[in-house]
């Protein structure tokens, strides 16, 4: 399991720039390592992570992106889901913490592992963030230059 | 797009039930289809579409995209965007017949306004874990001060039973907190001071020889840790709602069927051979109140339902922050949120790492023999 994180890290690139916060106050979140408190459950393809100081407001919205999740595409036509179950959980409401469980399909086990779905969730949530930002600007602009109060069709 | 996609995402509304409610856009679910998360399709889809933008009232929609997103962004509105509130107050002399913590409760839940960018560029107050507080600065704090003294009117009549013609001062309004500058909020809020976001919020009353004379501490919270905290009074959304009629109604029933939806809802048009018809006008403006399916005559003749992926969203501001900035901080709070994430697993990982390799340098010794050969 340990040489597993030693993988990931020799693929992953630190980038510095895109970690720097706008707003520090907010960086409350954490996630426990596995030698502060091993959740169960782990095996090859499967894991949990208990975030702490997140509730249901990400918990829903990682859920949700990471079972959207992606397929590589080999130039297969046929889309094929790689991750077989993706959940979370508040286990306790008077502890700031939440769960989440991800699994993958046995087939994509050596390309893929929970690490990565996590990281690819973050990343599409990042993605459909700037988005909407971007989407939401657009139209607000568009808005008030046509006037403001009446209705647009 | 074909009839059978597009019902996909009709909730169906029934007189007793509910049919088709979950979201079925995820790959596997249905088959030779792609629903794999992908940014490109997601820009092709995603519209934004505004109704009403105002300081205080937002209303707009978010169309196509899922319940699990438009959640998320309500919820963070609410609870996560940060705003500026009475945190600590100081009292010199509270002679109104309001207790010290009461009216530092009502305080607090004044909301306040002032310079957009300097509230932006306040720090946090962090009381950390000490057991004397951190020394509050002009970075993270701004102080107010209210004092307020009741006497008699020397001018009123004998007759006068009027308190306001009887006594000055009778009423301490939320435009008494005099704002003291410190440091550089001297320059930062020059242009806008900060003051209370409505002026005749009613603080307390007093009768004369009465006084309240009260330091106040305002800091940066978030909506979880205080309700006053919340930059909306209200960010909620709606899915819009879609009426099928399938058989046509004509005539009086026509009207009758009109009445049972708010106005604006269904127009009563006449057809070429003069006979009144129902239709669809605006199906925005109804509440899927299903007045409609309780008319036996008609039964089978149209469908109520909600379009799952058409959010109407509605953001009302407190004041501080204007109601379309509210969202635009949301998404950039969540944002932040999967940032930060990502460099908690990226640290976690390295530790992860760190310590298999120290493990590992524990199990073979023969790698530092010469470091421990050194020590003894």
């Amino acid at each position: 399991m340990t040489s597993k994180a030693e993988d990931i890290l020799d693929g992953m690139e630190e980038d510095d720039d895109e970690l720097t916060m706008p707003d520090e106050g907010l960086s409350d979140i954490r996630i426990t390592t596995s030698f502060e408190l091993q959740l169960p459950g782990e095996e090859e393809g499967s894991a949990s992570f208990e975030i702490i100081g997140e509730d249901h407001t990400l918990g829903n919205a990682l859920r949700y992106i990471i079972m959207k999740k992606w397929v590589r595409n080999f130039g297969f036509w046929v889309p094929d889901p790689e991750v077989e179950f993706c959940g979370y959980s508040i286990p306790h409401p008077s502890e700031d913490k939440m769960n989440i469980r991800i699994q993958i399909y046995p087939e994509y086990w050596e390309q893929t592992r929970p690490y990565d779905a996590l990281m690819k969730g973050l990343d599409d949530l990042g993605d459909l963030c700037d988005h909407i930002t971007h989407a939401f600007k657009e139209a607000r602009d568009k808005f008030v230059e046509l006037g403001d109060g009446s209705e647009q069709g | 797009m074909p009839a059978a996609t597009n019902r996909r995402n009709i909730v169906g509304v029934n007189a007793e039930t509910v049919t088709n409610v979950s979201s079925t856009d995820f790959p596997g679910h249905w088959p030779g289809e792609d629903h794999s998360w992908s940014v490109k399709h997601f820009r092709r889809t995603f519209k934004v579409k505004f109704y009403r933008n105002t300081p205080l009232l937002s209303q707009f929609d978010l169309i196509h995209t899922d319940a699990a997103i438009a959640n998320t962004l309500r919820r963070i509105m609410i609870a996560e965007v940060p705003t500026l509130a009475i945190e600590s107050v100081y009292v010199s002399n509270n002679t109104s017949i309001i207790q010290d913590e009461v009216l530092a409760h009502r305080l607090g839940l004044i909301p306040l306004r002032g310079d957009k960018d300097a509230l932006k560029g306040l720090s946090w107050y962090l009381r950390g874990e000490d057991a004397t507080p951190r020394e509050p600065t002009d970075e993270d704090t701004i102080v107010l001060h209210l004092k307020k003294t009741c006497e008699r009117n020397p001018d009123a009549k004998k007759t006068d039973t009027d308190p306001d013609k009887l006594y000055i001062n009778h009423n301490v309004y939320a435009s008494d907190m005099v704002f003291e500058p410190a440091g550089r909020q001297i320059k930062s809020f020059a242009r806008d001071p900060v003051r209370a976001a409505n002026p005749d919020v009613l603080i307390a009353k007093l009768r004369p020889g009465q006084e309240v004379d009260l330091t106040m501490h305002c800091v940066k919270g978030i909506g979880q840790d205080h309700a006053k905290f919340s930059p909306v009074a209200t960010a909620s959304y709606r899915l819009l709602p879609d009426i099928r009629i399938k058989k046509p109604i004509r005539g009086k029933a026509a009207e009758r069927f009109a009445a049972c939806f708010p106005k604006g809802v269904i127009a009563v048009r006449e057809g070429r051979d003069g006979e009144k018809e129902a239709v669809v006008d605006n199906a925005r403006n109804d509440t899927v109140s299903r007045e409609v399916l309780r008319h036996d005559e008609f039964r089978g003749m149209v469908e109520l339902g909600r379009v799952r992926d058409h959010f109407i969203f509605s953001v009302e501001s407190t004041g501080q922050f204007d109601a379309d900035e509210i969202f635009l901080s949301a998404v950039g709070t969540l944002k932040a949120k999967t940032i930060n994430l990502k460099r908690d697993i990226y640290k976690m990982l390295q530790k992860q790492a760190l310590d298999a390799k120290r493990a590992r340098e524990a199990e073979n010794p023969d790698v530092d023999e010469g470091d421990a050969m050194d020590t003894q």
